[in-house]
């Protein structure tokens, strides 16, 4: 369905509030992957707030839609979104990465309610996802499995073998997106090793692509609908970002993939995100 | 050993094992323009970077691509040159597993892996980073040398050692700072060779890496507290091992305790079983590292503290092993 406009002020608010407790924990962990949590914060609560069948009561509900977060050190940003949906108490969070703690960077689904795949080794996300896609149609359930790729993890090969699957079984059912920030740890991932010419890639692996920008709200639901009312082909969302989006000394950072904050610098990126929402 | 002052580019005090791995890569690298350097997107954590900086022209980067990774240092290796390739410890070792035994391996190739965020160093991030396996998985390799420094200074010994070493090396270190063991890097480092680090005569703790201090500090106290004599063995080397110290501390100690920041199972206990177990002689034996499950999340303190590998917990595991009931058998020559 078509998203209002009620509709995007209200996830607006969700996804400053999320950016605000990735900055929080990332505070509270003393580090945290912060820069690739901020760029896909726009997917995960359009996913989460609008799209995915889930219900945070009954985490195993065995008909809930999946989500794949194969870029697993965005846990930073998919925890809280996940404890703001209801799954667990957010002041949890307080022990993000902490000894014992349940959260470590890359969240393991055995611990954490609601993470449906531990991931965190990039290129895993999407052969599994492929694999839950395959299992759902192959016991004619309607759940849908949606993937989020960062795009240096692209670099993995097992991401096209995967992409090969998808598009000779037809997995329509698989929604996949990558979070196009164009940075990964050493650097761009142009100069690191050259994506480009990238939504070309996908479209010969079978894929249909959209490619929107990915902290438009309105770009993304319209590109999430097209894919969700398509059953000849897979459809890729490549969703243009920043990262670090919302913190003005973190965007396009290539420093910011992993970083800490002390009290001065925590403020002073709420602030940002405050004026990033005006 | 002493190369002369231009190896001490380094301050072992403050830089972790990395940073000096990266350090003496270069100066390597100014002496032996066959070397190449290669990474997957890590090449600042891992400080093979330095080595990047200082020679663009010689240094690869291949993105995120592990399995291609090693198969591109063994085409490298194979066009005469000389790779060295770091990444996290887990990706080397799990992840490209195939290509480091057959593309590497198999071939016998002169390929040099230092592989950083080995064992438990880190933490925090979680299981899918932690790697307590990579010694079993890398032992079990044909061809392959297997080392774990256990601190920076012996990090340089073994990065300078595997130069001129045939063969692939894999050398397993960590991720922060851990505080050092050696003085100076005259010591006699030697591949295959263990290191006495404390001399005893009641039971001998064989340890690997940062289990090395802390074994070094029990062993002191017990001597000052319990009035007990208890040798350490910095095994560095844990293929090709040390049989004839393994054997010296089966006929000497008769109690051996193994310690390392792995899972118990395959990695330097394993090797030490089998060495004590060929020998046909008796011997207590007890392997301490990662109880064979995933380990937990944490900063390495507390976990090297939680799986009983710090000093407090290797003083409490002594004790008990020296409790326990063992028949002390004067006559050496007739077990079997
Ligand atoms: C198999 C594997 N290799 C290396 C890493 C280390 N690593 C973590 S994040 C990252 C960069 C990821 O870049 P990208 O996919 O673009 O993510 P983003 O920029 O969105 O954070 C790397 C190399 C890893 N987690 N897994």
């Amino acid at each position: 369905m078509p998203i209002t406009d009620q509709e995007i002020k209200e996830l607006s608010a969700v996804a400053r509030q999320l950016r605000k407790d990735i900055i929080d924990i990332t505070y509270w962990a003393g580090g945290a992957h912060i820069g690739g949590a901020m760029s896909m914060a726009e997917m995960l609560v359009l996913l989460y707030y609008k799209y995915l069948n889930v219900d945070p009561k009954k985490p195993d509900w065995e008909e809930r839609d999946r989500m794949v977060l194969s870029k697993g050190h965005g846990g930073v940003g998919y925890a809280p979104l996940l404890a703001r949906k209801g799954y667990f108490e957010f002041d949890q969070l307080k022990e993000f990465n902490k000894f014992k703690s349940p959260f470590g960077m890359h969240l393991d689904g055995l611990k954490v309610k609601g993470v449906d795949v531990s991931t965190g080794s990039l290129g895993h996300g999407l052969p599994i996802a492929a694999g839950l896609a395959l299992g759902a149609r192959l016991q004619k359930k309607n759940w849908r499995t949606y993937c989020i790729l960062g795009d240096g993890e692209c670099n993995e090969g097992t991401n096209w073998e995967a992409a090969m699957t998808i598009n000779h079984y037809k997995l329509t059912n698989l929604l996949t997106f990558v979070d196009r920030n164009k940075l990964m740890i050493d650097g761009t991932t142009e100069q690191i090793m050259g994506l480009e010419p990238f939504a070309d890639k996908w479209k010969a692996f079978g894929f249909i692509v959209k490619e929107v920008n990915g902290h438009d709200f309105k770009e993304l639901s319209a590109a999430i609908d097209f894919a969700l009312s398509q059953n000849k082909a897979p459809v890729v969302i490549i969703s243009h970002t920043i990262k670090g989006k919302g913190v003005d000394f973190m965007e396009n950072e290539v420093k910011w993939h992993y970083g800490g904050l002390d009290t001065d610098s925590r403020d002073k990126a709420k602030q940002s995100v405050d004026r990033m929402y005006g | 050993m002493s190369e002369g002052l231009t190896w001490n580019v380094y301050d072992a005090n403050t830089m972790t094992q990395a940073d000096i791995y990266g350090e003496v890569l270069c100066q390597l690298g100014e002496r032996d323009p066959k070397i190449v350097g290669l990474s997957a997107d890590l090449a600042k954590s891992t400080k093979i970077g330095k080595f990047a900086d200082k020679f663009p022209e010689r240094f690869f980067n291949v993105g995120i691509a592990e399995q291609n990774l090693f198969g591109v240092a063994a085409g490298l290796a194979k066009a005469g040159l000389l790779p060295f390739v770091s990444t996290m410890a887990v990706f080397t070792t799990l992840r490209a597993a195939e290509q480091v035994r057959t593309d590497i391996c198999y071939q016998n190739l002169s390929v040099k892996i230092i592989a950083t965020h080995a064992g438990t160093s880190f933490g925090a991030a979680g299981t899918t980073h932690h790697c307590t396996e990579d010694l079993a998985v890398m032992r079990a390799l044909a061809n392959m040398t297997v080392i774990a420094p256990a601190d920076g200074i012996e990090t340089a010994n073994a990065v300078k050692a595997c130069v001129n070493y045939p063969g692939p090396v894999y050398i397993r270190i960590g991720r922060g700072f851990e505080p050092r063991c050696y003085e100076n890097e005259d010591y006699g480092f030697e591949i295959g060779k263990s290191v006495l680090m404390h001399p005893g005569t009641d039971i001998t703790l064989i340890c690997c890496g940062v289990t090395v201090l802390q074994a070094l500090e029990a062993a002191k106290y017990l001597k000052q507290n319990d009035g007990l004599s208890v040798r350490v063995l910095n095994m560095h080397t844990i293929k090709p091992l040390d049989a004839e110290a393994v054997l010296a501390a089966v006929r000497e100690t008769r109690r051996i305790i193994t310690f390392e920041d792995h899972n118990i199972q395959g990695g330097l206990g394993s090797a030490v079983a089998d060495v004590i177990a060929a020998s046909g002689k008796g011997c207590a034996f007890e392997k301490v590292g990662i109880p064979d499950c995933f380990c937990i999340v944490g900063y390495p303190e507390d976990l090297y503290s939680h799986y009983q590998f710090d000093t407090d917990g290797i003083i409490r595991k002594v004790k008990e092993v020296m409790g326990k009931d063992f028949e002390e058998d004067e006559d050496w020559e007739d077990e079997v």
